[in-house]
């Protein structure tokens, strides 16, 4: 960006190097704790960081470019099912993952072009409507496409698919080394450590970019930035397209570490999810879009393990099914964070600056 | 080099809204070098001239001849390349993000880097940054409002946002600087300020096309000058004929112009 | 032949529920700019109060139609209050937010009102009693039923109300001047606060009357069944060019001319590769291409964009 900023951000490096040290003893240590208490806390785990690295790839197309998908997660349904079908007795394929994962993100890239290229030059609430319709394409195709052609296998979905392995080394099974044993999700959680990593620097570096200065020119004044010459279609597009990659991207790990997808995965409702979790978080505020991630995966698993032996003591019985009283819970945190904290729970400074002005 | 002498020609440039004709057949030519002015009164055909130039509208008919080529700009992006840079009557900067870096927007135009560069930060890409970063700094020197580089653009003085949307405009490197009604809502130092800042501007070698509505701006600054009204090019001279031009005297009714 | 008139009277049916459904949105839209997600969900709230009523009121000895006629006062009685809330609870905070705060209380609304709806009414399809016998007409080889002519002719007077309601009303005139400008018609002495209630509450009783309508057509309701109804109903709207209530009507019975046409003859169209389980696509695959042919729909739009 510039000097003074750089500057602060070597400062706050060296300042917090202690805390970066202890934030990565953590991540090291989650997986093994987790474990005590049974692998499925390992696979919610994976799960956070999944959505974590999903909201990332959605905060380039929302939080930078001010663009409103609310169909992201037709572009992850692309890369899951192109995982699938690649590396499953489905159709008897089984290419390794270098080659599937790289694939799905283009497809999904290419998807995300072809939406794109017509639609972003509409008002950004036909766009959202539009990409939510999209998404609702995408989810009907995967759910009938299995007659007169069995492409998808319909609403049964895909099962048996190929974890991702690396010559005789498989994430599906638990192995030793140094000592060390590391159970299937644990060998996935540092592979999605890694590539939340990976999304992280991408979005650090992309903001400070002169392509990152033309997505906020965009979304401050469109038509001052036409005048400084960027062409703001394609800027626009380049956003949609890079979020579109990621979420191919997420759609294969899902796959692969699931060895199971089906329509159901990719409902509206995962989306908008995913939307959420940026919001929430604090829009374009990478801090604040991991916290949405690991509130929205955390908030519904605590709510399922809590709601049901609350009630049993409150008032002896289930008296509301746990369920809909999370997705109720869900709701209202949506509108209560809106309500209350409009720029989201961790928002960047500049945004909430920006708010507090716009209100008057 | 062979240079035409004339930077842009319009050509019986027409534009209706509805059934109204805000631009009827305009023409005019604005020479290399120039400070070339644009007057007439409220509803004349000003801004909307600025903005069939620089593609934010599309004319019916005519069109304009830029640097002897026809200029092909049905999008505001495409002038920009071409090298019509311009600013916004009701300033249009980028509120919420500093002052260099509203002047590092304009250099994007001129620079290449992609999401490529921008994510491995190759040496290409971190010279590049380095030399927008700088040439920033020098265009806030230029205008006079260095000091405020890392303000927010929305906490700059009205004078200093008007300096720091021409800071933005020259990141483009244009030919043409197109400026709409700079002095607005400026008091009389300011407005010298910007007298001198034009000239300097003028000076190392950037056209100025200027519409204002300061009529003494106008007369003091500009070589020559073209009064519209009513959407028609009611004349076209120097400061001093149009000055007393009939026609232009009827239009401002008599009032302003002397 | 039999099978096209019967496909237009089917769409003409499912048309008149989304025109009335359309008329909410466009109506928030036009005056707010907001894309009410949850007003899907007043439907289904309508669909179900109609429900429960019908079915208390079943052996109480009344006659089926005086029931029929309760429980749709009822549902919209109850959506007109639920309308007024949102409106008052959710948005009317948020006026001056950014455009996306609204969009996601909406849709954290949709989530709330879904959720409460399963929890009263619970998980599983609910039948509605059939209060109407039901006759069957037949013409050129194609059938109808009283209940789809009751539909047409319902939402027929409905739609001619609220256009006698938005031309000749104080109110409605209110409405016209604040979708032109909000900032100018509150200078001239417009309440904006009410006009912008009355827009959801008179958008919510539509919806309501088009959720007691789609309950007793397709005879079964579902807490989810908002969703997409809303969804389509939104198309409707967008189709005829967002915030124009004629507009909105004429994309209503459009869309669903268009949906059973094409669940008709999609078999036909793709070589029996696609079949008519892809009718919900025909909505979006339409509202793709408007958008990008003609982005302020087919009808035009309120002049001015204030986005």
């Amino acid at each position: 960006m510039n000097g003074r900023i750089r500057s602060s951000v070597s400062v706050s490096w060296q300042r917090h190097w202690l805390g970066l040290l202890l934030l990565a003893v953590v991540l090291l240590a989650v997986p093994f704790v987790a474990a005590l208490g049974g692998q499925a806390w390992v696979r919610i785990a994976n799960f956070a960081i999944l959505y974590m690295f999903l909201a990332l790839g959605l905060n380039i197309v929302v939080g930078y470019a001010g663009l409103l998908d609310l169909g992201y997660v037709a572009f992850y349904a692309v890369g899951a099912y192109t995982y699938a079908l690649l590396a499953s007795p489905h159709f008897g394929i089984h290419l390794p993952f270098w080659v599937i994962l790289p694939l799905g993100a283009g497809l999904a890239c290419v998807f995300g072009v072809l939406l794109g290229a017509p639609t972003l030059k509409l008002r950004g609430d036909y766009l959202a409507i539009v990409t939510l319709g999209f998404g609702e394409i995408v989810r009907i195709f995967m759910n009938n496409l299995n007659a007169p052609i069995n492409v998808t296998n319909g609403a049964q979905g895909i099962t048996l698919i190929d974890p991702i392995r690396i010559g005789d080394f498989s994430f599906a099974q638990t192995s030793t080394f140094l000592g060390v044993t590391l159970s299937g999700p644990q060998k996935y959680y540092f592979l999605l450590v890694a590539l939340a990593l990976l999304v992280i620097v991408v979005n650090i570096r992309l903001q400070d970019s002169r392509i990152g200065r033309a997505w906020q020119a965009i979304r401050e004044d469109e038509v001052a930035a036409k005048a400084c010459g960027i062409n703001t279609r394609n800027i626009k597009l380049l956003a949609f397209a890079m979020g579109a990659s990621f979420g191919g991207i997420a759609g294969g790990i899902f796959s692969a570490m699931q060895g199971f997808v089906s329509p159901e995965s990719f409902s509206l409702m995962e989306s908008i999810t995913i939307l959420a979790m940026v919001v929430l978080g604090g829009m374009g505020h990478i801090p604040g879009v991991i916290l949405g991630a690991v509130l929205l995966t955390g908030l519904p698993e605590a709510l399922r393990y809590g709601i049901e032996p609350l009630q049993r003591a409150l008032f002896g019985r289930m008296i509301i099914d746990p369920e809909s009283l999370r997705m109720l819970v869900f709701g209202l945190a949506l509108v209560l964070v809106m309500r209350f904290r409009p720029a989201g729970l961790w928002p960047s400074s500049q945004r909430r600056r920006e708010l507090a002005e716009s209100a008057d | 080099m062979n240079q035409v002498p004339l930077l842009l020609e319009a050509h019986e440039v027409a534009k209706h809204f509805g059934g109204v004709k805000a631009l009827h057949d305009v023409s005019l030519t604005i020479r290399r070098g120039e400070i070339y002015g644009l007057i007439g009164p409220n509803g004349a055909g000003k801004t909307t001239f600025f903005n069939c130039l620089t593609g934010l509208y599309k004319n019916e008919s005519g069109h304009f001849i830029f640097d002897g080529v026809k200029l092909e700009a049905d999008a505001p992006h495409k002038a920009a390349a071409v090298g019509i840079a311009r600013t916004f009557q009701n300033i249009r900067l980028f509120g919420n993000m500093t002052a260099i870096e509203n002047v590092m927007v304009g250099r994007h135009l001129r620079t290449h880097a992609g999401v490529f560069g921008a994510i491995t930060r190759n040496p290409t890409t971190r010279a590049e940054e380095a030399a927008i970063a700088r040439r920033a700094e020098e265009l806030l020197h230029y205008v006079g409002i260095h000091e405020r580089a890392h303000d927010y653009a929305k906490h700059l003085s009205y004078g200093d946002q008007r300096r720091l949307e021409i800071a933005r405009a020259l990141a483009t490197e244009p030919k043409l600087l197109a400026l709409d009604e700079p002095a607005a809502g400026m008091n009389g130092t300011e407005t010298e300020a910007l007298r001198v800042l034009v000239e300097g501007i003028c000076r190392d070698g950037v056209t100025v096309l200027l519409i204002e509505h300061d009529v003494k701006l106008v007369m003091g600054l500009c070589g020559r000058v073209a009064v519209l009204d009513y959407g028609e090019k009611i004349c076209e001279d120097v400061p001093v004929v149009v000055q007393k031009d009939p026609r232009v005297i009827e239009a401002y009714l008599g009032g302003s112009v002397a | 032949m039999d099978t096209l008139l019967q496909q237009l009277i089917n769409g003409l049916t499912l048309g008149a529920v989304y025109a009335l459904v359309a008329l909410g949105y466009t109506m928030v839209y036009g005056i707010i700019g907001l894309i009410n997600f949850a007003h899907g969900e007043v439907v289904m709230i309508g669909t179900m109060v109609a429900f429960t009523v019908i079915v208390s009121l079943a052996s109480s000895g009344m006659s089926p139609l005086l029931i029929l006629g309760v429980g749709l006062l009822v549902s919209v009685v109850v959506c007109m209050v639920l309308g007024w809330a949102l409106e008052r609870v959710a948005y009317r905070p948020l006026r001056h937010a950014p455009r996306l705060t609204p969009l996601i209380t909406a849709i954290g609304m949709s989530i709330v009102l879904q959720n409460v709806a399963m929890i009263i009414w619970g998980r599983n399809y609910i039948t509605f009693p059939p209060m109407i016998n039901k006759q069957i007409y037949e013409i050129g080889g194609a059938s109808f039923t009283n209940v789809q002519v009751a539909i047409v002719s319902l939402a027929a007077l409905v739609m001619l109300g609220l256009i006698y309601l938005v031309h000749r009303t104080r109110i409605g005139m209110a409405m016209r001047a604040t979708a032109q400008n909000p900032h100018v018609a509150s200078l001239m002495g417009v309440d904006i606060n009410r006009v912008i209630a009355m827009a959801f509450i008179i958008g919510s009783a539509l919806g309501a009357v088009a959720g007691c309508m789609v309950g007793s057509y397709y005879e079964i309701a579902h807490y989810q069944m908002g969703f997409m109804l809303g969804l389509k109903a939104f198309t409707a709207a967008v189709l005829g060019g967002i915030g124009n209530l004629a507009g909105a009507m004429a994309g209503g019975l459009l869309l669903g001319l268009i949906e059973a046409l094409g669940a008709g003859y999609i078999g036909d169209l793709t070589g029996d590769f696609l079949g008519s389980h892809y009718q919900d696509i025909f909505a979006f695959i339409v509202l793709i291409i408007v958008l990008m042919f003609r982005p302020s729909g087919l009808f035009g739009e309120r002049t001015g964009d204030r986005a």
